[in-house]
């Protein structure tokens, strides 16, 4: 046999077994056909006509942005609820490659994930909002407004994107094979997590800073300087309870992935991040009082939208506190996983809230979301969970790697 | 350096003026906030003389390239039904407000203002609007992504988007004909009115005339609009009926737009420097911690404890 035969054979395998799970092609391609794989698929298909439609007609065509209103579900939903849902992997990171916390070790590999693809997926609904994606490195290398808060958010998002990128990489590279890399990358790790707290303490309270510059549009009660440390103080409670979801979760439907350290660290650390969630969502409270008062718009309360705060408030920041405070005391994991759920759709509100229900809150006619824009999101996140699955079915992500067991 | 120095000689002749006509000079210098005002082009609209002709709209549309509707389009009287807003490739419109004080419409130009400040330039992530020192204020469609921060960012709701263009959908609006102006030519719109409702020329002058014309005849209302409004416009009008009867937005700022995201920016390197230290400092904490308390249990972790 010659050496490149040789060399194309070693390759060959190297691709069944990583890419391919052991399988041949014509067996790995029968095993797709689950009932799972096919209802992501009718989920896929609809919003990819969508996005064909917005790259040959232009936004107009399926969105219901105006010049009124600019800004519709991709902002909303992708950038400015995914990116503080993917605060995961700094606010893991940080605990255990800062402050030491061994203990959350088993899902930290799990929320850096997390975080990278919320990330990664946060800028394609950005590639398809803006008006010419192709320029989307335009403020990196072109031309820098320098004034602008979003100038930071695209820096921030784009270093931290390639940060979270590099701190998963240990995996990747465990998962490859290739271990000098693997080595270099783990050597990087506390370097890379304090950069990455840096960058992600000023990009998530950047943007809610970009709402300063709307005064007037944004409704009294929304609109307050406190908005920057709002952002960032719910962004670490949403990476807190992504990490309790995607604990239930990866255990619920992943189990065969992950090791028995893994699941059996779970509920312990559901425990205690619930208590951490609570603690910062009761500060965040706190703010937003602060700010409440601060605004003086007391009389705008009894207006509708000022009941809707007060639901914001009251329904999404205040009661799950004291469910978190009681699910970690009692020491009842399911309460806290319910809690998380419930403030992750808080979190989602109350950035729905600033970026497109109380923004133009004075605009006679309004229509914030049209249905084709809810096609596409559904596209975009299916192939979230489908990219995640596909990565976690491969990687050491929910286990150790048989190499490097306790290394850490 | 000039700019400095007008910068300085304006504080100093404001301080001056404060020292001499009291409190009204001390309050320019507040609402100056820092911004060194060179005395820019400047057009100023008297809602009084505008007879509603849309002979502006025309002419806007012809300086500019502009795709043009129809011939019959500006003698429509039916475009008032609804008011009107500048869209992509209409940079301004002229809008019908019934009012109590005449039998006859007030009729009320609406285009970019081109703020002294702008919040649309503070917006822009790639430098794509600017506010140049002849007062227009420009955007550059080569540099432009399509975020439409810009959109957001304006107090007036003047920049359009190229919504049903899928390959080169730029940001429109008014650019005060700045290939006319710098020319030596006044701007369309102005040239085209038939009865000079539009005026062009340096902002001090044309404000000058509006307080004269405010002073001297009682049908104004005594406000300026522009004059503070979004910390100060180069587009300033005067008006016979209250403003916010002829749609003018009466709760925009007055302070300067860019001046509201300052302190955040101004946050921003205090993150930068610190944020490492102490975070740097807490995990080599962290780590000492669980070495001294793990001191008899044998091998360590080695990561981070070099110093």
């Amino acid at each position: 046999m010659s050496e490149y035969a040789r060399q194309g054979q070693a390759a060959a395998s190297w691709i069944r077994e990583r890419v391919f799970l052991n399988l041949t092609l014509a067996e790995y391609i029968k095993g797709l056909m689950t009932p799972f794989n096919v209802v992501a698929a009718i989920l896929i298909l609809p919003g990819l006509y969508m996005i064909g439609i917005r790259f040959t007609q232009g936004l107009g065509a399926v969105t219901s942005a105006s010049h009124f209103e600019p800004w519709g579900l991709f902002i909303s939903w992708g950038l400015l609820s995914g990116v503080p849902l993917s605060a995961s992997g700094f606010v893991l990171g940080t605990a255990v490659y800062i402050f030491g916390i061994k203990k959350y070790h088993p899902v930290v590999k799990n929320a850096i994930l997390i975080g990278f693809l919320g990330y990664f997926f946060a800028v394609t609904f950005l590639l398809i909002d803006l008006g010419r994606p192709w320029r989307l490195p335009y403020p990196m290398f072109v031309s820098f407004g320098t004034a602008s808060v979003l100038f930071l958010v695209a820096w921030h998002v784009a270093l931290y994107l390639s940060c979270q990128l590099l701190e998963f990489s240990p995996s990747i590279f465990e998962w490859a094979g290739f271990k000098l890399l693997r080595k270099w990358a783990s050597s990087l790790i506390l370097a890379l997590t304090i950069f990455g707290v840096i960058l992600s303490t000023l990009h998530q309270s950047a943007l809610g800073a970009l709402f300063l510059l709307a005064p007037g549009k944004l409704h009294p009660l929304w609109y307050t300087p406190y908005i920057a440390v709002l952002f960032f103080l719910s962004a670490i409670v949403a990476g807190l309870c992504m990490v309790i979801l995607a604990n239930f979760l990866t255990a619920r439907f992943l189990r065969d992935q992950a090791d028995s350290e893994y699941l059996s660290s779970l509920d312990p650390i559901t425990l205690d991040l619930g208590t951490a969630a609570g603690f910062v969502l009761f500060t965040y409270f706190a703010v937003k009082v602060v700010a409440l008062a601060h605004g003086d718009h007391w009389n705008l309360l009894g207006s509708p939208l000022g009941r809707w705060f007060l639901v914001e408030v009251f329904v999404f920041v205040l009661l799950p506190c004291f469910l978190f405070v009681i699910g970690s005391r009692t020491r009842r994991p399911g309460l806290v996983k319910a809690t998380a759920v419930f403030t992750i759709i808080g979190v989602i509100v109350n950035r729905f809230n600033v970026s497109l229900i109380a923004l133009n809150w004075n605009l006679p006619h309004r229509e914030l979301i049209h249905w084709k824009e809810v096609l596409i999101v559904i596209t975009i996140v299916t192939i979230h969970i489908l990219v995640y699955r596909w990565i976690v079915t491969r990687m050491p992500v929910l286990r150790e790697h048989p190499m490097y067991k306790g290394t850490e | 350096m000039d700019m400095n120095r007008r910068g300085f000689i304006k504080k100093t002749a404001a301080l001056g003026g404060a020292l001499l006509v009291g409190g009204h000079a001390s309050k320019a210098l507040a609402a100056d906030n820092g911004i060194a005002r060179i005395d820019r082009f400047a057009v100023l609209t008297d809602l009084t003389k505008c007879v509603g002709c849309r002979s502006c709209e025309r002419a806007c549309a012809q300086a500019n390239n502009l795709s043009m509707p129809g011939v019959g389009h500006y003698a429509d009287p039916t475009v008032y039904q609804k008011k009107r807003r500048p869209e992509a490739h209409t940079y301004t419109v002229i809008n019908e407000y019934k009012n109590r004080k005449w039998t006859k419409p007030v009729y009320r130009k609406v285009q970019c203002n081109h703020c002294i400040d702008p919040a649309c330039a503070a917006a822009c992530l790639v430098g794509a609007l600017k506010k140049t020192p002849e007062g227009a204020v420009l955007y550059r469609e080569d540099l432009c992504i399509g975020c439409r921060y810009c959109m957001t960012a304006c107090p007036f709701n003047i920049p359009a988007f190229d919504y049903f263009n899928a390959t080169s959908p730029a940001i429109q609006k008014c650019n005060m004909c700045y290939h006319r102006t710098s020319k030596g030519m006044v701007p369309a719109c102005v040239e085209a009115c038939p009865v000079q409702a539009n005026l062009f020329g340096k902002r001090s002058k044309l404000m000058k005339l509006a307080r004269e014309r405010i002073a001297t005849d009682k049908k104004y209302v005594d406000h300026i609009y522009g004059e503070r409004e979004a910390g100060g416009t180069d587009w300033i009008y005067i008006s016979g009926v209250p403003f916010e009867e002829v749609g003018f937005d009466m709760t925009v700022e007055k302070t300067s737009y860019p001046e509201f995201t300052k302190g955040f920016l101004s946050a921003v390197p205090i993150v930068l420097v610190t944020w490492p230290v102490l975070l740097g400092g807490m995990a080599i904490l962290a780590k000492r911690g669980k070495e001294s308390s793990e001191d008899d249990s044998g091998n360590q972790p080695k990561e981070g404890s070099k110093q």
